[in-house]
């Protein structure tokens, strides 16, 4: 059996004179976190909400779960689990009664209380959904996408808005997801999040696909130059230095290929003249410089 | 499955404080500030006690509360806030959910029709029909089973949660003034007396009034008055089944 879970070719979507999608192609394998990044109006809910089934496409080919999710009944439904960008809790039910009506809805579902500490909201499953706080509410959204026991699980920007801490511990379930062998889209706009949870990327700019790849890989990022920074000791001139380097902000850069040796070199001749360099820094571009760069700096 | 969801949207109803005084205080309140208001004088059209007019007139009202206007903004505020969608996004069938919340307002409609049945009865000594009441019960039904339809028809047009309780106080309000439930109609000129016969209001109301006239014989149906309710049903749900959506109006702009 193909182990493709989902495929998109040449899928686009126009709005009156606006192309949010402009021909994207994407791959999904069972098993695997997918996040699919972008810069908001990117066309990133578009492309989640057409896969979900929300949204009709203007032209393409969409396959999830071997259905075309345009047509797809609730026998489709029943294997697939939404967290919406955008949805409150139900009005006037606890936690526990919120997943309850939702088990209803589904054929197998899971435990309900097994389901309760998997989102870690043991001591709120009798708190209205409406008292919860945002992350807690959230981790309610995850547990009622999971309660039918689906194989794929959309994440459409599951942190936005959250403090550090809450989003440290929507990622714990998130990743605890991958524990349980379901398989993953994840939309967002946050770069560490992308770069802790998932096994692969997809980043999208303008409509268009800019850039796919695994965190270490992604836009050419593992075959990039390092910078090596320093600030230029006072009385140094900028060509006596024995790399070729350029000054921003007060302090100096090297872009090096061989950042081991450059490094030594540094050194070499910084301790034939007595000098120190105490703040240097040796960096490889971060995800997010990366991100920067192909989506053109405006996120 | 209707009554699964039937279960969770009712326990959601009567945890809605706001829902709570609308649908039942609020008819319950007129009734004793009419009744005290008109005394136990002889009123309407047919000569009846104040108590024995008012009980009827204001079950309409409460069907109405009960039916229409929780309806409207109970559905309004879940399609704004994402809720509706969610629950699309299940394999629930969408006429379950519909179902199962349009069943939760004709229970409520007609326990709040009870409620001012039995105020009536053992607060204002009102005689309850007996023998007319299959009249009672059907034309409650048919009339809350109708303003569920243009509830939904209703939602339709209404933007955001905000506008949802000022919107239908505004149809209401009115509507109930002219069609006999806070007042007579015989008091009222005939042009709008005419104006009211267009409108569901008047035909719940005036069917029930019948129901309740100690003078009427028979099994207390007014088929006219459940012909135009049905007529307007119609209507409501052609309206719903062609406009209604699940998805946030604010997000599809």
């Amino acid at each position: 059996m193909d182990d493709a879970v989902i495929t998109v070719r040449g899928l686009q979507k126009r709005y009156a004179a606006v192309q949010a999608v402009a021909g994207i192609d994407l791959e999904v394998r069972r098993g695997e976190i997918f996040a699919f990044l972008g810069p908001n109006g990117a066309g990133k809910t578009t492309t989640v909400e057409i896969l979900e089934g929300f949204r009709t496409r203007t032209e393409g080919e969409v396959s999830v779960l071997g259905v075309d999710p345009a047509h797809a009944g609730s026998e489709w439904r029943n294997r697939v689990g939404c967290v919406l960008q955008e949805s409150s809790a139900e009005p006037g039910l606890t936690v526990r009664e919120c997943l309850q009506l939702y088990a209803g809805y589904y054929e197998k579902p899971r435990d309900i209380d097994d389901t309760i500490g998997l989102v870690g909201l043991e001591a709120k499953a009798e708190t209205l959904g409406d008292e919860l706080s945002g992350g807690q509410r959230r981790r309610l959204d995850v547990a009622l996408a999971l309660i039918g026991d689906p194989e794929l699980i959309f994440l459409d920007e599951p942190t936005t808005g959250f403090d550090p801490s809450a989003r440290r511990q929507a990622w714990s379930v998130i990743d605890g997801l991958r524990a349980l062998g379901k398989t993953v889209f994840l939309t967002t706009h946050y770069m560490d999040e992308a770069e802790n949870l998932s096994d692969r990327i997809a980043v999208i700019a303008n409509g268009t696909i800019v850039a796919e790849g695994t965190p270490k890989t992604l836009g050419g990022r593992a075959a990039m130059a390092v910078r090596i920074s320093f600030t230029l000791p006072d009385g140094v001139r900028l060509d006596e230095l024995p790399l070729s380097a350029h000054a921003l902000n007060g302090r100096v850069s090297v872009e090096s290929d061989k950042p081991l040796a450059d490094v030594k070199a540094l050194a070499d001749w910084a301790l034939a003249r007595g000098l120190d360099l105490p703040d240097i820094d040796v960096r490889r571009p971060s995800l997010e410089d990366v991100y920067l760069q192909l989506t053109g700096g405006d996120s | 499955m209707i009554l699964h969801q039937f279960r969770y949207d009712l326990l959601a109803f009567l945890r809605n404080r706001q829902s709570r005084f609308f649908t039942i205080i609020l008819p319950v309140l007129f009734l004793v500030i009419f009744v005290s208001v008109f005394g136990n004088h002889d009123i309407g059209p047919n000569n009846v006690k104040a108590s024995t007019y008012y009980v009827p007139g204001l079950s309409a009202m409460g069907v109405i509360a009960g039916s229409f206007v929780n309806l409207v903004i109970s559905v309004t505020a879940q399609r704004e806030s994402g809720v509706l969608k969610r629950r699309r996004a299940t394999p629930v069938p969408a006429w379950v959910l519909i179902a199962g919340r349009a069943l939760t307002a004709i229970v409520i409609a007609l326990s709040v029709m009870t409620v001012l049945l039995l105020i009536g009865r053992f607060g204002y000594g009102v005689k309850l029909p007996t023998h007319t009441l299959p009249g009672v019960v059907v034309t409650a039904v048919i009339g809350a089973v109708s303003f569920c339809c243009l509830a939904y028809a209703l939602t339709t047009v209404i933007k955001n949660e905000d506008a949802a309780q000022p919107m239908v106080q505004a149809i209401m309000l009115p509507l109930y003034f002219i069609s006999g439930v806070f007042i007579p109609n015989v008091n009222l000129p005939t042009w709008l007396r005419d104006v009211a016969q267009v409108f569901p209001v008047q035909h719940l109301a005036d069917g029930l009034h019948h129901a309740f006239d100690p003078a009427t014989h028979g099994a207390g149906f007014v088929w006219t008055d459940i012909g135009v309710l049905v007529l307007w049903a119609a209507v409501g749900l052609a309206v719903a089944l062609w406009r209604f959506t699940w998805t946030p109006a604010a997000a599809t702009a």
